[in-house]
């Protein structure tokens, strides 16, 4: 035992040289034309040295490590909690969500413009997440593309706007209709695809709009993007210093305070917060409807669920088409942050974070997942300072995070319906 | 109330099921049996529409139905359970009931996000027939359970109780017994009678278990190798010199 385990952790710590000596240790120099390579200098030597023998004690006394691991499951307060009774859960959850949105409420007031910045994108990330939570948490199907209906609600808004003028307000429900008809569309070819098939066509239709977009040059302006995307306006008042468009008046001479650039960032994240909200409670709403349950039955046995008279079609194309609406919703809000847009930013890996942060939060439930989108966001920006390890530190935590609680922050709970007649 | 004439199901060289009549009467229990790999099973998935029967013709209160997709025949009226039980196991007893009564509800989404008055009496309804039937299959205890978490027996009672729900006219019940200890065996022989006494429902049965199919059956079908062997009530079957050698071996 003690001899294999001396082989493996002597195994482990030559990998952990052979990986960590050329990344760390090698530096590509440029001397004139040609490119020199360049050896490590002592420290980074000794610092690669150390490390390999950290490996080779943890991989030899891993069983101890490990067992000492086990016994402190306790990190997480909640771990031990019984079953809290239905009223009581239902009754903290609401307080749960009172406190954030009060919260969220005075946020843009009392912090800097940067951190409204960041919050907007964390509420347009909880859109996403709870848009996906239908498709994958609730309905079970494995969309690997999501961030194609994103894209096309961000698109949408940025042609309408360049070609025809039309204001963020119009946009708003023609980018989420278009990007539910994308999700109906997909619907089809999929109805009959489970499991790895389905995550790879999704996959699949994900990159072809991106690529679309990236290619379509007179269209979509290619890698070159979209600009000037106007802000959203507040009853016809713009947020800039100088009104753009006739007939337009200025926020700030309407009111008579003086102009300043925060008005129009903070406006952005209420709107977002909004809709956010809406998502929430719309989606909410669907989870305790027949549709819902529908949801949840195909997930759980498909085959059941068609002998009982419910149609696959019907019920996959739904979760498909009200998941790619919400995804609408914040693609528009997305396009008019940032004023510019490109498919820079509707790559693969923005479809793997909205899908972490619902694998985070717990399959199909809204606090977790919104949890775990404030966690996803904020993390990396915390983790700043680390420069070019905040990835390293990001997929570090998922993958404590698994180990330790792999039904994600906040499982979903089962809804208790009172059967008992009353009386 | 339903006929299946000449029913033929071919997987490529294989023929699974060849030439095999059933009729179900109103208030009557038909049981099909034989031995393993008879072809039962194919049967079922013929009638329920999880398989395209390759010849014969399937009726349905007079309609014909064979090849039409599953979820439609089951809105017909018509619902069965499996050989292993398929409950939706991370949902809860109640929930797995609610769902069955999908296609009773307003499906409208309009209608259930603003919770119209008719929406509501609607859910009201579903859950009043939910709650029901759990009394009945005495599963009202266990109402907020997850049904992955019943015993087994529990988990075959629900299932029945979820096809219930839906009001069939035609219960088809693929093994309720298998698995099950003689006092269940036997609490789900009358569950089944009284299925039919009182609530006017035709059951279609593939059983193993000969003391539940002799004791409840009013006709009986033997398939064997995928050909009918022989039909007839309990009575006749127990005497049928092929029957006893299908089931015996020649001697």
């Amino acid at each position: 035992m003690a001899a294999q385990n001396l082989k493996h952790a002597l195994f482990c710590a030559f990998i952990t040289v052979i990986i960590a000596y050329p990344i760390l240790g090698l530096n590509l120099v440029a001397e004139g034309t040609s490119v020199k390579l360049e050896g490590a200098n002592t420290a980074t030597v000794v610092n690669v040295f150390l490390a390999a023998v950290a490996v080779f004690l943890f991989q030899v006394f891993r069983d101890n490590i490990m067992g000492v691991f086990g016994k402190v499951p306790n990190l997480n307060p909640l771990a031990k909690r019984g079953p809290v009774p239905q009223e009581k859960r239902l009754l903290m959850e609401r307080v749960f969500f009172v406190a954030i949105i009060l919260l969220a409420l005075i946020w843009p007031f009392i912090v800097s413009r940067g951190a409204v910045d960041l919050a907007t994108l964390v509420l347009i990330y909880i859109m996403l997440a709870l848009g996906l939570n239908v498709v994958v948490g609730l309905a079970g199907l494995l969309d690997l593309g999501y961030v194609a209906f994103y894209a096309v609600g961000a698109y949408t808004f940025a042609l309408l706007s360049q070609y025809f003028g039309i204001s963020f307000w119009l946009a708003l429900p023609i980018g989420a209709l278009l990007a539910a008809l994308f999700g109906f569309v997909l619907g089809f070819p999929v109805l009959r695809l489970r499991g790895d098939y389905l995550a790879i066509v999704t996959l699949g239709f994900g990159e072809i709009i991106r690529i679309l977009l990236n290619n379509w040059t007179s269209l979509t302006g290619g890698p070159n993007g979209i600009g000037g995307i106007p802000d959203p306006t507040l009853f016809g008042m713009e947020f800039g210093r100088r009104v753009k468009e006739e007939g337009n008046v200025s926020f700030h001479e309407t009111f008579g305070i003086a102009y300043s650039g925060e008005h129009k960032v903070i406006f952005l994240y209420l709107i977002a917060l909004v809709l956010a909200i809406f998502t929430l409670l719309v989606i909410r709403r669907f989870m305790r409807m027949p549709v819902g349950r529908a949801w949840e039955a195909l997930r759980e046995d498909e085959i059941a669920a068609r002998s009982l008279g419910m149609s696959r079609t019907a019920v996959k194309l739904s979760a498909f088409t009200i998941g790619a609406f919400f995804a609408g919703f914040a693609g528009t809000v997305f396009a008019s942050k940032q004023g510019f847009i490109s498919p820079e930013s509707f790559v693969f890996l923005e479809s793997a974070i909205i899908l972490a942060i619902v694998v985070l939060g717990g399959m199909g439930s809204q606090v977790g997942v919104i949890l775990a989108a404030i966690a996803v966001t904020i993390l990396p920006e915390l983790a700043r300072e680390f420069s070019e390890y905040r990835m390293l530190i990001f997929g570090a935590a998922m993958v404590l995070m698994m180990v330790w609680r792999p039904q994600g922050l906040l499982p979903m709970r089962r809804i208790q319906i009172e059967l008992k007649e009353q009386g | 109330m339903l006929e299946v004439q000449n029913l033929s199901m071919r997987f490529g060289g294989l023929l699974a099921v060849d030439q095999v009549s059933v009729d179900v009467q109103e208030h009557e229990i038909v049981s099909i049996i034989g031995p393993n790999g008879a072809g039962k099973t194919t049967v079922f998935n013929c009638i329920s529409g999880f398989y395209k029967p390759t010849g014969g013709k399937i009726l349905f209160q007079g309609q014909e139905i064979q090849g039409k997709p599953d979820y439609k025949i089951s809105r017909l009226g018509m619902v069965r359970t499996f050989q292993h039980v398929r409950l939706f196991s991370k949902m809860t007893v109640v929930e797995n009931l609610l769902v069955a009564q999908h296609r009773h509800l307003n499906t409208n989404l309009l209608a259930g996000l603003l919770k119209t008055p008719d929406y509501r009496e609607r859910e009201k309804k579903s859950l009043e027939r939910a709650r029901y039937w759990l009394e009945r299959v005495g599963l009202i205890d266990m109402a907020n359970w997850e049904a992955g978490n019943l015993a087994y027996g529990q988990q075959r009672r629900l299932e029945i109780a979820r096809c219930m729900v839906t009001e069939p006219q035609l219960l088809m019940l693929d093994e309720p017994a298998a698995g099950l200890n003689p006092a269940e065996t036997k609490e789900l022989d009358q569950l089944i009678v009284s299925l039919k006494e009182d609530y006017n429902v035709s059951v279609l049965l593939i059983e193993h278990d000969m003391s539940l199919v002799m004791g409840i059956s009013d006709r009986i079908n033997v398939i064997n190798q995928g050909r009918p062997l022989a039909s007839g009530t309990p009575e006749e079957i127990r005497q049928n010199d092929d029957v006893i050698k299908a089931y015996l071996g020649e001697a």
